[in-house]
């Protein structure tokens, strides 16, 4: 028998350190199989942030930096400056991305920077406990918003993809979901599709997956994947949400 | 092929910095640094490197971060505020030990503050001045030709410990016009890149990072930082002596005052004073060696800042409050004249009657 | 003829795979792991096609498939 479904190459032999049914260990595993395929694990340099995202610089095979909170792409900017024929990707959250360091994705974006960004929405400060983040949805309770998200004192959550999509250096933006096989399969192209915008040199790819918290939603795994699709799906809409016509003739 | 020019002392830095093989720039326009970027901009290009304006202070220590991962020679430069918002990004370099040139062309404040010349940050820099137990090697030009000199060795010295290395000047030092001999820089030596991310080709993964769950881990890494420390504070002492020698009271200041200081001596050697100075030029590590054959002898010091009295407590500390030591000091962008700093010394140490 | 290998090791017995098995082959084991999950077991083996959606929803890669 041959082996169909196993480790990829792209990950370190580490056990994931995530809670049990959390899908940040999914989207992990994607981005080790994509470096596989691409046959890019020895030029590629990964950044991570401060979070749960943070962890990420133990779990890949590719070289690692780890910085502050929020400002993962302005080093991945550094380190493609200084390697423009390397693969750069910053792994983060939707806190570190949409929220402490929105300031360098929307000018990463609009620079064209030759990298790949990926955000994991989870709707949550997973890390701290489960607060609030940019991205929380109307309504949903979090520990800094006991009595759910109040759009008069909080105002409305941020759909990133959707802004970075209007940014000219941006040239591939997917909004994708790990809640199912489906999406899984369909988030893994997204991926793939970034990385390989980045080995063209078109510009900035950045893809955006919607994840789960289960333990600071206080749910069962498989019932966070049922509120994900439930409540985060009419909010983030899925799709590509920008290819240009150079990425489409890729 | 050395040349003597005349040039404005931002612009010297800027071209120091080529001269030293800095490949990347990254900044954010604020007086009075911005002729910083605005020469690299015109003339790093043609060198083979590449200046990128940030989104902000905040985007460039960043991007400043990830070019030094790689081994790359890269450098900041920005004004007191501008040094705020950097500070975050400054401590993780620090703890990453990655060797960032940064220069901060002090102005004036707290808060937006002015223009003018000021050694306000005097604390910020060789304290830390961010989060964290860090250490900056922080260099204090008084001339362009020092602004020349110490841009070319911040390069290697920050490689050499694998720490950031601040120059700390000031906006008269940055406007200043004077001439400067650019000389070609020597060999740097050859320094280990054994840590540097390039793509993990035919070697394990290397990761940069400074998180550490564990305590045991978080204090082994405090003491490696501790020796580097001390280690940098026996071999980087610097400091520059005039008419130190015989003098009954001593100045000490940097910088510019630290220039304005020596015609002040000059001035009282004529009138009988027995003045000498100390000029420290690193001021961390702080050059507490130079105090050693005065804090026995000399009957007074007056430090001359341009602050409230902050070098002030490391003169104190390295003379171990066995001598006086008054603060003259003038703010918000003013700068002392030689007769008034004199006229104080007088006063604070009753030498009137000493006049011959 | 399939087979589904579970490393219990990497298991935190999530349940995402059993939900995903749709031939039911999955369920949770009477043994802990080091970290004191019940891991999960191919205790329908036979039925196994290797269709692999299992693995394919576990975020700890502790399944493998053979086919």
């Amino acid at each position: 028998m041959e082996k169909v479904f196993g480790r990829p190459k792209g990950l370190t032999e580490v056990p994931f350190s995530f809670c049990p049914g959390c899908t940040h260990g999914i989207i992990m595993r994607l981005i080790g199989e994509v470096l596989e395929e691409l046959d890019i694990i020895e030029d590629t340099i990964g950044v991570s942030p401060v979070g749960c995202a943070g962890f990420s610089q133990d779990f890949f095979t590719c070289d690692f930096v780890g910085g502050p909170h929020g400002r993962a792409q302005a080093i991945g900017t550094g380190i493609k400056r200084a390697l423009p024929d390397k693969i750069v990707f910053t792994y983060q959250g939707d806190g570190d991305i949409a929220g402490i360091g929105t300031q360098h994705a929307i000018h990463t974006a609009a620079r064209g920077e030759r990298i790949t960004s990926i955000m994991v929405n989870n709707a949550i400060y997973g890390m701290t406990g489960g607060q609030m983040a940019p991205t929380t949805l109307a309504g949903m309770k979090t520990s800094t918003s006991p009595h759910g998200r109040d759009l008069v004192i909080n105002g409305h959550p941020i759909d990133l993809p959707k802004t970075i999509a209007t940014l000219d250096g941006a040239v591939y933006v997917a909004s994708v979901s790990a809640d199912s096989p489906k999406n899984i399969i369909q988030a893994k192209k997204a991926i793939k599709k970034a990385f390989q915008v980045q080995q063209a040199g078109l510009g900035f790819s950045f893809v955006s997956v919607l994840s789960t918290c289960p333990t600071n939603w206080g749910l069962s795994p498989q019932d966070s994947l049922q509120w994900l699709r439930d409540n985060m799906m009419p909010v983030y809409k899925l799709g590509e949400l920008k290819v240009t016509e150079e990425v489409k003739n890729l | 092929m050395s040349k003597r020019v005349l040039m404005k002392g931002n612009e010297v830095i800027g071209q120091a910095a080529i001269e030293a093989g800095c490949k990347l720039f990254f900044g954010y326009p604020i007086t009075p640094s911005t002729e910083i970027i605005e020469y690299l901009s015109k003339y790093l290009p043609k060198a083979g490197g590449t200046v990128l304006q940030a989104e902000d202070e905040i985007g460039a220590i960043n991007m400043c971060y990830g070019a030094a991962c790689t081994g790359t020679r890269v450098m900041t430069a920005s004004s007191s505020p501008g040094m705020s918002l950097k500070q975050e990004g400054i401590s993780y370099c620090a703890a990453a030990e990655l060797p960032v040139v940064l220069v901060n062309v002090n102005r004036t404040g707290p808060g937006l503050g002015g223009l003018g010349p000021a050694q306000s940050d005097y604390f910020q820099s060789t304290k830390g001045g961010g989060h964290g137990d860090y250490r900056l090697i922080v260099l204090a030009p008084s001339k362009s030709q020092e602004l020349y000199d110490m841009t070319l060795e911040a390069f290697d010295l920050a490689e050499k410990y694998r720490n950031p290395v601040l120059l700390l000047t000031d906006g008269f030092l940055g406007q200043m016009m004077e001439p400067v001999e650019l000389k070609e820089k020597p060999a740097s030596p050859e320094v280990d890149k054994s840590w540097i991310v390039d793509g993990a080709k035919g070697r394990k993964k290397r990761i940069i990072a400074s998180y550490s769950l564990t305590n045991e881990i978080g204090e082994a890494n405090n003491l490696r930082w501790e020796a580097k420390y001390k280690d940098i504070k026996e071999k980087e002492q610097r400091w520059e002596e005039f008419y130190a020698e015989d003098a009954d009271y001593l100045i000490v200041s940097y910088g510019t005052t630290g220039r304005i200081s020596k015609s002040v001596v000059l001035n009282a050697r004529k009138k009988g004073i027995k003045l000498g100075l100390i000029r420290p030029i690193s001021l961390w590590p702080f050059p507490e060696k130079a105090f050693i054959p005065y804090k026995d002898k000399v009957k007074g010091i007056v430090t001359v800042e341009l602050n409230t009295g902050q070098m002030i407590e490391d003169v104190k500390l390295a003379v171990e409050c066995k001598v006086p030591v008054h603060l003259y000091r003038r703010q918000g962008g003013m700068l002392p004249t030689e007769d008034e700093i004199l006229a104080n010394v007088e006063k604070v140490f009753n030498l009137a009657s000493e006049e011959v | 003829m399939a087979k589904v290998k579970i490393l219990p090791e990497y298991c935190k017995s999530c349940r995402l795979c059993i939900e995903a098995c749709p031939k039911g082959v999955l369920k949770i084991g009477d043994k802990a792991n080091a970290k004191g999950y019940y891991t999960v077991i191919a205790a329908d083996e036979e039925k196994c096609n290797g269709c692999t959606l299992c693995a394919i929803v576990c975020p700890d890669v502790a399944i493998e498939v053979y086919k």
